[in-house]
């Protein structure tokens, strides 16, 4: 993984029938040229795989490469939330605070099978993936996942920055979910699909 | 920090000062018990319930109510000098006839001891236990993590709140037997909750470090703060 060549995906995709121009997806080339190399990522890194994500910036694997070697500790000068580990629920409103702390343009990366999933801590404590709080753009597989794994997984959100159109208005909205939406899912349906997957141990949970 | 500050010289009260060696070939059972037993045993009579040694490691158990005076004596008195509290925890059994213990690990540096003492809360008591917090100042957390975690209420401890958890936390104690693992309430319905908790909440004057940093507190805060709301709750 990482390992070999990937294709390049570094055109910016438009509608050949809309009335955009030459200039206006070249312009859109030039920022998102300039975004996707300079990502600062806010690091919130709460376990194991925080040191995954410290080898990553150091020397040997140099995450200066891709231009985050600016670590960004206050969200407000942040790209992208790096979120390297498990969260607990306590932990999970001040996740969505830095979360809404930072600046648009802003992406985020779940490092990991716990941030991504809860992992094996299917507990009373830990948020069963950080997408259940803030919007994911990249998740990382792992336990931890190597250094190559995750600077693959930013050299994937490069690519889907590279491939973002700023005619695009949607993608900069911040939504809550309606529960009027054909999309919303209830939190009852939620758990009626969740509660097949997880831990071995075959439990119920008393009402109440 | 007005106290002055004695150094306790580790082992400085033995007789014959030798180094401290690793020890071998430590029987599973039996061994030679802390000298501290027989001394409680003369001291409190009907107190101390039995004591058994496990891995050279001395358990001693004890009543719930003479937990002050055992603890004041062990820490006081000259010969004993019990002057750091390593651990302080409670277990549950499995079986429901078992009682609840609560644990408190005891080191004599002068004297280099270990002791294990133990008092069972029996079944269908209300789980309460005086603290040890006037004792030893370590006490603090241990007892509002024991309590967070299993709910046994240290009477006499001056902020006995949750520690781990947040305040609002209603599914109850974590570490009890009867606890489901993954919680109570269903993951939305706790990821709901979590969520609703106002994170500017957690501050409290009881908190040293805001007390100190009080003059360069937001405006807002201050005034919650100077109004004596105690937030959290």
């Amino acid at each position: 993984m990482g390992l070999t060549a990937r294709p390049e995906h570094r055109t910016v995709a438009y509608e050949p029938q809309s009335q955009e121009g030459w200039v206006t997806t070249r312009l859109d080339f030039l920022v998102n040229w300039g975004r996707a190399n300079s990502l600062w990522p806010m690091p919130f890194g709460t376990a194991c795989c925080a040191i995954e994500f410290m080898a990553t910036a150091a020397a040997r694997f140099d995450l200066a490469r891709f231009g985050m070697e600016r670590m960004s500790f206050s969200p407000r000068q942040a790209d992208v939330l790096i979120c390297a580990g498990r969260v607990p629920f306590k932990l999970a409103p001040v996740l969505r605070r830095i979360w809404q702390q930072m600046p648009q343009p802003k992406w985020c990366i779940s490092m990991g099978a716990c941030a991504s999933s809860g992992g094996m801590f299917d507990n009373y404590a830990v948020v069963q993936g950080i997408d259940t709080i803030i919007p994911v753009d990249v998740y990382v597989p792992g336990c931890p996942p190597r250094p190559e794994g995750l600077l693959y997984g930013i050299r994937m959100l490069q690519d889907k920055v590279m491939s973002e159109r700023s005619a695009d208005r949607k993608i900069r909205e911040e939504m809550n979910p309606d529960p009027k939406s054909q999309l919303y899912i209830p939190p009852s349906v939620i758990d009626e699909l969740g509660e097949p997957f997880g831990n071995s141990v075959n439990q119920t949970r008393s009402a109440q | 920090m007005t106290e002055k500050f004695n150094t306790v010289q580790t082992g400085g009260a033995l007789k014959e000062v030798s180094a401290p060696a690793t020890p071998r070939s430590v029987a599973h059972r039996g061994g030679d018990a802390n000298p501290s037993v027989a001394a409680l045993e003369i001291q409190f009579p009907g107190s101390v319930l039995r004591s058994q040694v496990v891995w050279g490691e001395t358990t001693v158990y004890i009543t719930p109510s003479s937990v002050p005076d055992v603890m004041r004596w062990l820490h006081d008195d000259p010969d004993q000098r019990y002057d750091y509290l390593s651990d302080l925890t409670a277990v549950e059994y499995r079986d429901y006839e078992e009682p609840l213990e609560v644990v408190w690990h005891l080191r004599s540096l002068p004297f280099r001891r270990f002791l294990r003492v133990k008092a069972a809360i029996p079944r269908g008591a209300p789980l309460a236990i005086p603290s040890v917090w006037g004792i030893w100042k370590a006490a603090d957390w241990m007892e509002r993590e024991c309590y967070d975690m299993f709910g046994i209420v240290f009477e006499g401890h001056p902020d006995l709140r949750r520690i781990l958890m947040w305040e609002q936390y209603r599914e109850g104690f974590p570490l009890r037997k009867d606890f489901p693992l993954r919680g109570r309430f269903s993951r939305a319905e706790q990821l709901r909750q979590a969520l609703a908790q106002n994170i500017e909440s957690r501050y409290s004057m009881e908190e040293l470090t805001i007390a100190d940093a009080f003059e360069d507190l937001p405006p807002d805060m201050r005034k919650r703060l100077s109004t004596g709301e105690r937030t959290g709750e």
